[in-house]
């Protein structure tokens, strides 16, 4: 491994101050260190935030609530707090990686980890995330966990998360602090760039921005909501398709749904037109099938990953079937509470 | 020098004699807790002083020459000591039980990922810095054969076929028949330690401390790749992470080792990344199988055929012997066993756990599970119905074989009267169903020898056997024990250095029932020597917790032994193996649940039921039978290599992607039942194999299950929910 220079940051100016070319913040590290192992990113500076000051807590924040970047996933995962009002983010944390993991790893590393394509992490393939302009080993190669929406030409890389599927179905903001001091608020859809030619740049945060909170908005009262991850095998493996869904009821009709897809996009995918056609509906089956369908409208897979249709049709289905009271409530489908 | 017992005939069963009444107990391993306390030294863990660090280097294309490899490229490497390539450099680890070394292509390049070089620095950061930035330059060839299924040159083994009666004819004939392609993907060992090996030099003395289950071959081996005499060569490999097939033989690990060692007159660590570990290790090959049966409304097969295709770099010998047990499990008047070998350019191919049977029965025992759907006969029925008296295709005697009981016993143990018809069953979204299947895997004695020494309160076992994690030091330490009449805490063994006496080593099963007979063997000559000094005849002597009695004397050993007595054992194959055909025996039962909508397939419980000769010890045995029934379960639903179409290249390179079952993938209920069985033909411990029979079977009870449970039938293993819910949809469910 390349030798790099090691900073600890004694406070979000620090941390700032020694971001640029080259440099790279550092947290749980459990994305981080494997692709520096194999050289796949090689930074000269290494900036430890770990001990950053106030980035550690999940506290209530105007009518929701705020996690700090620092928070690990397993404390986020076990806050009674997001178990009781966001049940579907403890799911989908937990539906993540592995136990030592998840202790290690924090909120706004799990954001902003790499795609686990294999051509990315081969260095002796051309990658144009990993080395832009090289082109994609992904076309007339292995694909089967590759995105089929939001694709381009130059990468089909999947997101890999799972917390960020159920955080954009949740409708999350990240707070992100720049160089000066000031904060910004943005969406997911707004954090995380689509490929287009420059697949090397993953997110719209500046030189000297540095993700520090994540912020929820007031709990959806009285929503089912769900984390269905279907993998090959029944844990510590990535998504081969994923539906976080928030779904509230009026009477027998759908009153709102907010649906996101992990394993499918190449970011956390969401997409309003599916949310919309769910509103005001009877739920069944020929409902979430063309939800499912709208969903897929502009997806475009690589051979190996065209079962990603027809699964994620079935795991929306399976979902919703829940969520609307449909099918029983299995595990993964919880009702949230009114107050902790 | 030691005499060699032949196993020529039957034994008496000595060991239901003895009175110690240590053999078949659960014993703890005695060297348990210093695996789960870390300080059991595996490998790469040795510190030596002054030991500096090597890191190999891979070839980036699948076929060509290298014409250069750029020494300057990574001059400004912290403390490189050098780079190491040339004419001993290994393309791949040796096949077991070789002997000699591995292919040393020189610049040649016959897959992307072979080890070219070596690099080694002060620090291992540093080391793998320059293999990463190593230039190399090279002559690809235009074209390669990277894909079995389009290979240009495929070798059909006619020789090695086993071809009777009329297979055509016999299915064209038959009330019923089925004629299925299977295919099974490329797998690999996962052992946990990665491959590891230090290398010292003092003169012309090479010490090699490494990661490997067949010392006495291994010795050889390394010697041969560097070109030294075998004499000159000790290995020491006393604690191993896991073998699974992957270490039988010497690899690029230890040969570049010794390689940079020897240069550089300092000790060299060199560990394998464990994406190197993918690359540059033997894999099991992917099959394509045809399965054929036909058979008489009653059930009585006519027709039993097997035919597979396999994989391997064109100058390794190795083929997965995928049709094993589809030889003898069943019997009909027509049989057709036929191998093609596709030449191709990827990671070479070797033996991976239980190689031939693991991937053979998956298929094979599928098949059977539909002819017996379409038949309308029950699957246990079915299978009970066609027992061979002998060998079908050898018409050797069969020595102990369980396997009525264990389908017997099984499906009563199991409820498999509970079975439903097919896509019956649902609880709430999930489809219940079951399947069964037999287990089988021959069983094999290798030429074993070992030191025993006896002493007034200890034993001392000693012999090169390795212990992978299996349980070599509880059950060689049991046999001595039983033998000699002290309790196990009285006994040290010695493994895992190439000075002691030469044993079979780990691998095949074979390594406790032959490294076990050669300590039996020592052990009984000292039981001799004893009857002797007391005044009696052997057959009258009872050994306990250090008394000897006989014929109406009793001594103490203190009293019997002023000085220690020492004897070495040693076992082959005799004409038992030539009259006896000895295999375990078993059968597997499977409940799952598959989601209707995802696909998912959930094991809920399985139960082994196994005959594999007399047990040494009943703790190691069923942790080695539960070990092979869940890598059973990841062949069925998880394992599966990948590989680019283009270059061949192995892309699922890690754990995270290389899925071998999680511990959510594996229920509670994982049951076995040993069967009371004694094989006198197999040797005089009357024991068989026990590690592969696990995983023998166990998969095809697993797809056995999702058939029962939802109708779907998997052909292309693993059964991911992709393949699932194409099942499904094309069901209309």
């Amino acid at each position: 491994m390349k030798s790099f220079d090691y900073i600890r940051a004694e406070s979000l100016s620090d941390a700032s101050k020694a971001m640029g070319d080259g440099a790279q913040l550092i947290a749980g590290g459990t994305n981080l260190l494997d692709l520096m192992k194999l050289q796949i990113m090689s930074p000269d500076r290494v900036i430890d935030i770990t001990r950053l000051p106030g980035l550690s807590d999940v506290a209530p924040y105007k009518d929701g609530v705020k996690i700090g970047a620092l928070v690990s996933n397993s404390d986020l995962a076990a806050d009674p707090k997001i178990k009781a009002l966001y049940p579907v983010l403890t799911r989908a944390i937990v539906a993540g990686a592995s136990g030592q993991i998840r202790n290690k790893a924090s909120t706004g590393g799990n954001l902003l980890q790499r795609t686990r394509c294999p051509y990315f992490y081969d260095t002796s393939m051309a990658c144009n995330k990993r080395a832009p302009g090289t082109g994609c080993s992904a076309h007339g190669g292995a694909g089967r966990m590759l995105a089929i929406l939001g694709t381009s030409d130059d990468c089909m890389a999947a997101h890999p998360s799972d917390m960020a599927v159920a955080l954009r179905a949740l409708e999350a903001h990240v707070e992100i602090t720049s160089a000066n001091g000031e904060t910004r608020e943005v969406g997911l859809d707004t954090l995380y760039r689509l490929p287009g030619d420059r697949p090397d740049l993953e997110t719209t945060l500046a030189e000297g921005e540095i993700i520090t909170a994540v912020i929820l908005p007031a709990p959806v009262k009285g929503s089912v909501q769900s984390y269905r991850k279907v993998r090959d095998r029944a844990s510590y493996a990535f998504a081969l398709v994923s539906v976080a869904a928030v779904v509230t009821m009026d009477g027998d009709k759908i009153d709102t749904a907010s649906l996101a897809f992990g394993g499918v996009g190449v970011r956390p995918w969401k997409d309003a037109q599916v949310d919309a056609l769910l509103h005001g509906q009877t739920p069944d089956q020929a409902l979430f099938a063309k939800a499912a369908d709208r969903l897929l409208a502009q997806a475009k897979p690589h051979p190996e990953a065209e079962f990603k249709r027809p699964l994620v049709k079935r795991a929306l289905i399976a979902a919703l079937r829940e969520a609307t009271g449909l099918a029983p409530a299995t595990a993964g489908t919880d009702k949230t509470r009114d107050a902790v | 020098m030691t005499d060699t017992f032949k196993m020529d005939e039957a034994q008496p069963r000595l060991l239901d004699e003895t009175r110690q009444g240590v053999i078949g107990t659960p014993m703890d391993r005695p060297e348990g807790k210093l695996k789960v306390s870390g300080r059991a030294p595996y490998a790469a863990e040795i510190a030596l002083d002054g030991m500096v660090h090597g890191v190999l280097v891979r070839a980036t294309i699948t076929r060509g020459q290298i014409t250069a490899i750029d020494e300057t490229s990574i001059h400004d490497t912290p403390g490189l000591l050098g780079v190491f390539h040339g004419e001993h450099f290994v393309r791949n680890p040796a096949q077991g039980m070789a002997a000699e070394s591995p292919e040393q292509p020189g610049t040649r390049i016959d897959y992307h990922g072979q080890p070219i070089a070596l690099v080694v620095a002060k620090t291992f950061e540093a080391a793998r810095d320059g293999a990463h930035k190593l230039k190399i330059s090279y002559k690809p060839d235009d074209s390669v054969d990277v894909d079995p299924q389009t290979a240009s040159n495929v070798v059909s083994k006619d020789d090695d076929a086993v071809i009777i009666g009329d297979v055509d004819s016999a299915m064209a004939r038959a009330d019923a028949s089925v004629d299925l392609q299977f295919t099974t993907p490329g797998q690999v060992a996962a052992a946990m330690e990665p491959h590891a090996a230090i290398a010292q030099w003092q003169g012309d003395q090479l010490l090699l401390h490494g990661s490997l289950q067949m010392l006495r071959f291994n010795k050889r081996e390394l010697a041969d790749a560097v070109g030294i005499d075998p004499e000159n060569v000790r290995i020491l490999s006393p604690y191993i992470g896991g073998g699974f097939g992957s270490k039988l033989g010497i690899g690029a690990e230890a040969v570049s080792a010794a390689l940079a060692s020897r240069a550089l007159g300092c000790p060299v660590r060199v560990v394998m990344a464990r994406q190197t570990v993918f690359d540059a290790v033997l894999r099991r090959t992917e099959t394509s199988q045809r399965v054929r049966f036909a058979a008489t409304k009653e059930g009585k097969l006519t027709a039993i055929a097997h035919d597979d295709t396999v994989s391997n770099l064109s100058d390794e010998g190795f083929a997965e012997p995928v049709s094993t047990a589809s030889q003898f499990l069943y019997g009909a008047e027509n049989m057709h066993f036929l191998q093609k070998v596709a030449q191709i350019h990827r990671t070479p191919a070797g033996s991976v756990r239980a190689p031939g049977e693991a991937v053979g029965m998956l298929a094979f025992e599928a098949g059977l599970d539909e002819l017996a759907e379409k038949l309308d006969i029950c699957p246990v029925q079915l299978r009970l119905n066609n027992l061979p008296e002998r060998h079908p295709a050898t018409d050797q005697a069969f020595s102990a074989r369980a396997l009525a009981q264990a389908l017997r016993e099984g499906a009563q143990q199991f409820g498999w009267s509970e079975r439903q018809p097919t896509a019956s069953r649902r609880e709430g979204d999930w489809y219940i169903g079951m399947g069964m299947a037999s287990a089988a895997r021959s069983n094999m004695l290798v030429p074993s020898a070992a030191r025993v020494t006896l002493e007034a309160d200890r034993i001392v076992v000693e012999t090169d056997m390795t212990d992978i994690g299996t349980g070599s030091y509880a059950i060689l330490g049991q046999i001595a024990a039983e033998m000699l009449g002290l309790p196990t805490e009285k006994v040290v063994v010695r493994l895992g250095d190439t000075d002691l006496p030469g044993a079979s080593g780990s691998g095949g099963s074979f390594g406790a029932s032959s490294a076990g007979s050669a300590v039996y063997l020592a052990a009984k000559k000292l039981r001799e020597e004893l009857a002797h000094s007391l005044g009696c005849a052997a057959e009258e002597l009872t050994l306990q917790d250090g008394m000897a009695r006989g014929a109406n004397h009793e001594k103490s050993f203190a009293e019997l032994l002023p000085n220690p007595i020492m004897a070495e054992g040693a076992i082959e194959g005799g004409k038992t193996a030539d009259e006896y055909f000895s295999a375990g025996f078993g059968a597997h039962f499977c409940e799952v649940a598959v989601h209707a909508w995802t696909g998912e397939t959930r094991v809920r419980r399985m139960l082994g039921v196994f005959g594999m000769g007399r047990v040494l010890n009943e703790k190691t045995a069923r942790s080695q039978a539960v070990g092979g029934m869940i890598w059973g379960v990841g062949a069925a639903l998880t394992e599966e290599l990948s590989h680019d179409p283009r270059t061949g290249h192995i892309v699922s390179r890690d754990l995270a992607n290389y899925h071998v079952p999680a511990h959510a993938d594996i229920p509670r209920q994982m049951d076995v039942v040993f069967l009371e069985e004694r094989d006198d033909q197999a040797n005089p411990m009357q024991t068989k194999g026990i590690g592969e029979l696990g995983i023998s079977g166990a998969g095809a009870a697993v797809v056995n299950a999702i058939h029962n449970a939802c109708g779907v039938r998997i052909y292309d293993f693993p059964a991911t929910p992709d393949k699932v819910i194409a099942g499904l949809e094309a069901l209309g469910r």
